[in-house]
């Protein structure tokens, strides 16, 4: 399986995704800038966490003009997975790929800790390979990690199975401690915490690498024919 | 050439962690009479003379400056001399 790692001004987290991808998962992944504008050849898309153009007018807004979200939008609309960590996330929601907004974290500061995380939707491409309500543990580290969204868009995202995880213990002031959604398509999913920085013992957990294999597994049973 | 001043301020009821942490300085400066502190952006376009200039504001305000989903915005349109 083929991964494209959106690479912006300032994405910190780039090589983190590739390693996950390329040492834990032992599938391709290829660095693609944001300056590109074609990504058919991939199966599946990851924007990394950091820093995009300093985080500039709000987290992700100047991301979400790049040459290389059309394409994104492009390869979403056509299903391929489309996964948006921290930065990434505030990208797909400023992009609108998925709804909502981010704001500052309530208390002001910069949050970088290892955290509980619940997998409220383990039927997702992204999450199969989880327990259904299963407390996992994944680091986060943002600034700006307040999820807000209105009562409609909330009562939508609830009726649609969307709201994929959440956080026990609210570290940022989200609204209804959500964690991270998916589109109604169930193909675009944006979280915080940060499950390529979770991939192998020595890092304090191998929760995320289940993200990884959950979109490999998914991949495989709908593209490799059973002989 | 005109001066555009674009304000961008959270819509009411967007929870504002900045305004509060800002209004409790105030207040530890015993600023008591200040109820509640908002914080915005204000950015400031210098444009050429353009036949939708208003319109092509309001785009660009809807598309980039300001995220709908928490934010609002007005602008003031000045003439300006570079």
């Amino acid at each position: 399986m083929k991964f494209a790692v959106i690479v912006f001004p300032g994405s910190n987290c780039d090589r983190d995704m590739l390693y996950a991808i390329t040492d834990a998962l032992q599938e391709e992944a290829h660095f693609v800038w944001h300056s590109e504008s074609d990504l058919s050849s991939y199966d599946a898309i990851l924007l990394p966490g950091g820093f995009s153009y300093g985080d500039y007018l709000r987290s992700g807004a100047m991301s979400s003009t790049s040459p290389i979200m059309r394409a994104v939008k492009e390869e979403a609309g056509k299903g391929k997975p489309v996964l948006g960590v921290c930065n990434g996330f505030q990208i797909l929601l400023e992009a609108g790929l998925l709804p909502g907004a981010m704001l500052a974290n309530e208390n002001l500061s910069f949050i970088c800790r290892n955290i509980p995380v619940r997998v409220e939707q383990n039927d997702t491409l992204f999450t199969n390979a989880f327990d259904q309500k299963e407390d996992i543990i994944l680091p986060i580290a943002h600034g700006d990690g307040n999820y807000y969204c209105d009562d409609a868009t909330y009562q939508s995202l609830v009726e649609h199975d969307q709201i994929v995880f959440t956080y026990p213990s609210n570290p940022n002031g989200s609204v209804h401690d959500i964690a991270g959604i998916c589109n109604e398509q169930g193909n675009v999913l944006g979280m915080m915490p940060h499950p390529e920085r979770a991939v192998e013992a020595l890092l304090g957990s191998t929760d995320g690498l289940k993200i990884f294999q959950s979109i490999l597994t998914n991949w495989r049973e709908a593209h490799v024919l059973n002989t | 050439m005109y001066k555009v001043k674009v304000y961008v301020t959270l819509k009411e009821g967007v929870l504002d962690p900045q305004g509060k942490a800002i209004q409790q300085s105030l207040r530890s400066l015993s600023y008591q009479e200040v109820e509640e502190v908002r914080v915005g952006k204000y950015i400031e376009l210098f444009v050429e003379q353009h036949e939708q200039l208003e319109e092509r504001i309001n785009k660009m305000c809807d598309e980039l400056l300001a995220n709908p989903v928490i934010e609002e915005y007005q602008y003031e349109i000045e003439e300006a001399v570079r």
